[in-house]
């Protein structure tokens, strides 16, 4: 039995090797999501950035700026690019899906949910992954998303990357340095950590309340459980 | 004056009569262990997904323009809908972990032996039920691997001869999955299924309370009894179990809560990753996976080469579930008193089936496929083996009474 058991647990990670296909290696994103002040600048990164073609259909506009810590005409006022739009709205201020399929060759993405789809990781490699390809109709391409339709919009901060023979990137004309880029993206992928869940801060939370009162309660359930069995074999 | 109230109950319905019955005067044997928690478990699972999926329903729409978009509405505007949809996903990944450990303890044990056959296809015919509820409920966030988990699986129907097309243009109501499936899909989950489930469950409580519990020594307690006709090793239910349970219960809280509030996901394999997409019929996903629940089963599908006699091997490891009170032909149940190939084949069983699992979730390979073969032959093994020890297996001698 017991080297049946060494056997098999042998074998197990074997398996799994071989199960593993070729993966982009993702560097870290090192998301915060109790740093405020960086899930805001990275709203306003991506307000700017990407909400004219990305949506973040599933939130409204009034949570973010509740969650965030600012104010709902700050909101109104710097993010709402959309004059009809209301506070309580959804955020789904984007250009319609069907001249957007046409112009890019694909529709951008709702990223309300992106990093529960990807991983946090993912997105920021992803945005630190642009460089240069003339073959690709935005003269860009993209490392862990190869032929990906969306041009390095970006660039104007990081500059042009080009592959070098090594494979590694190196970036030129950009109006950040590189570090000063890296938190710019992390203060994106933040922001879209957020927008994932914006409740996982108050879930962590009231977890431990919960943990707490259900080691008690097992404490007293299990002394309750002591006293009645105590007359028993 | 409460009294004359339960007085006045019992002259018109057995009220007492009922209670002492299944709970005041259950007699139960004093040697439960930690197998012994599960089956109360299932039960508080059970509340806690009927409770949960009333609370969901109120604020879920089923149609497949509202799906994804009202399970995110849950999740980020109803009060606490956060907290009411981890515990449905959660719980229905718990409903199957305590159901399959439950099931276990009855192999182990052999709960199924005579006289708890009945009792044992009830519980049977629980997990088969369970397993529809969980894969048409999958399909309600409306997610990518909703869509192409279904997808996928009612396609196997199609897989039957002659009928299949016609089956599985039936089950969908469409060409492909589509609002119309997850409409069907729905009421069956929130209102047949769950029906059949509850009536299922109290089946399986009465034909429990008729024959008794059994105990990890596989002996019968009602074989010795004292003068007043309670047996010399049983506890009333209440308060023993009751109370013993309660334990149990604060137990699985603390492991449930955990992941509840700390890894909702469970890495991925509670709440998939792709699901957190929309359902997009136009694009296939990479590599579609079922949930960790049905796993086992997915394996041994694919295991086989042959599309129908892959879903004839999958729809057959469930069905000779059925029959394993007639498969082991031993007289002695517990695994205690058994002979070491039983131990050896049990051991060889569970290990086939977790594999199996692991197999399921990952993408094939040449390598694991081959892997699957072997252990859907070991798990079909089992029970080929079983059938032909049990007649005359070597067991120990069997105590009169319990030995805790």
């Amino acid at each position: 039995m017991k080297k049946l058991l060494i056997a098999l647990v042998t074998l197990v990670p074997s398996l799994a090797f071989a199960a593993g296909g070729a993966h982009v290696h993702l560097e870290s994103a090192n998301v915060d999501l109790k740093d405020k002040e960086s899930l805001q600048r990275g709203l306003d990164s991506f307000q700017h950035y990407c909400s004219g073609c990305h949506s973040t259909q599933y939130q409204r506009y009034n949570r973010v700026a509740e969650d965030l810590g600012i104010s709902v005409d700050d909101m109104r006022n710097k993010y709402m690019f959309n004059a009809d739009a209301k506070v309580g709205d959804l955020m789904e201020n984007a250009i319609p899906e069907v001249d957007a399929a046409k112009w890019f060759g694909a529709a951008p993405p709702d990223l309300t949910l992106v990093a529960r789809v990807r991983g946090e990781d993912w997105i920021y490699t992803y945005l630190k992954s642009f460089y240069q390809d003339e073959t690709r109709p935005f003269g860009v391409n993209n490392t862990v998303f190869p032929s990906v339709a969306m041009p390095h919009v970006l660039q104007e901060l990081q500059g042009l990357q080009v592959k070098q023979e090594d494979g590694s990137l190196v970036a030129t004309g950009g109006k950040l340095t590189a570090e000063e880029y890296d938190q710019v993206v992390r203060d994106i992928t933040g922001f879209l950590v957020y927008s994932g869940e914006p409740v996982k801060l108050e879930r962590e939370s009231l977890g431990w309340w919960v943990m707490g009162f259900l080691f008690i309660f097992f404490i007293v359930a299990y002394l309750l459980k002591k006293e009645y069995w105590k007359d028993v074999h | 004056m409460v009294k004359n109230i339960i007085d006045w109950i019992d002259a018109r319905i057995p009220m007492t009569a009922t209670y002492n019955r299944h709970v005041g005067q259950y007699a139960t044997p004093t040697n439960f262990n930690f197998w012994y928690f599960f089956g109360s478990l299932a039960m508080l699972v059970l509340v806690n997904q009927l409770l949960t999926g009333i609370w969901l329903t109120m604020n879920y729409v089923p149609t497949a323009e509202g799906a994804f978009a009202s399970i995110e509405y849950i999740m980020r505007d109803v009060e606490y809908g956060w907290l009411l949809r981890y515990m449905h996903s959660t719980g229905a990944s718990a409903f199957f972990v305590v159901v399959y450990l439950h099931m276990f303890r009855g192999l182990l044990y052999g709960s199924y032996q005579k006289p708890r056959e009945l009792l044992w296809l009830f519980g049977m015919l629980i997990f088969l039920v369970l397993m529809a509820e969980a894969f048409m409920g999958y399909l309600l966030p409306w997610g990518q691997m909703s869509y192409w988990g279904a997808q996928v699986i009612i396609s196997l129907f199609g897989a039957i001869p002659v009928i299949g097309d016609d089956l599985t243009l039936w089950i969908r109501g469409d060409f492909v999955v589509s609002g119309a499936t997850l409409n069907r899909f729905f009421a069956l989950h929130v209102i047949a299924l769950p029906l059949v489930l509850v009536v299922l469950v109290f089946l399986h409580l009465i034909a429990l309370h008729e024959v008794g519990s059994n105990n990890p020594d596989g002996i019968e307690i009602k074989k010795n009894k004292d003068e007043n006709g309670w047996p010399k090793d049983g506890i009333p239910f209440h308060p023993y179990y009751t109370v013993k349970d309660i334990m149990g219960v604060a137990g699985f809280l603390i492991v449930f809560c955990y992941v509840l509030f700390f890894m909702p996901e469970g890495g991925g394999y509670f709440l998939e990753k792709p699901n957190f997409e929309a359902a997009n019929p136009m694009k296939t996903p990479e590599h579609i996976a079922p949930v960790w629940y049905f796993t086992p089963f997915y394996a041994i599908l694919r295991a086989i080469p042959d599309k129908l006699l892959g879903v004839v091997g999958m729809g057959l490891a469930i069905a000779v579930l059925f029959v394993l009170p007639w498969l082991d032909r031993c007289k002695v149940k517990s695994i205690r008193y058994r002979s070491m190939i039983h131990k050896l084949n049990i051991g060889q069983f569970a290990v086939s089936f977790v594999i199996l699992g692991y197999l399921g979730a990952v993408p094939a390979t040449p390598t694991l496929t081959i892997a699957a073969r072997i252990f859907t032959l070991t798990y079909f093994g089992f029970f080929l083996a079983l059938w032909l020890y049990s007649k005359n297996e070597k067991t120990k001698p069997v105590p009169e009474r319990l030995t805790h």
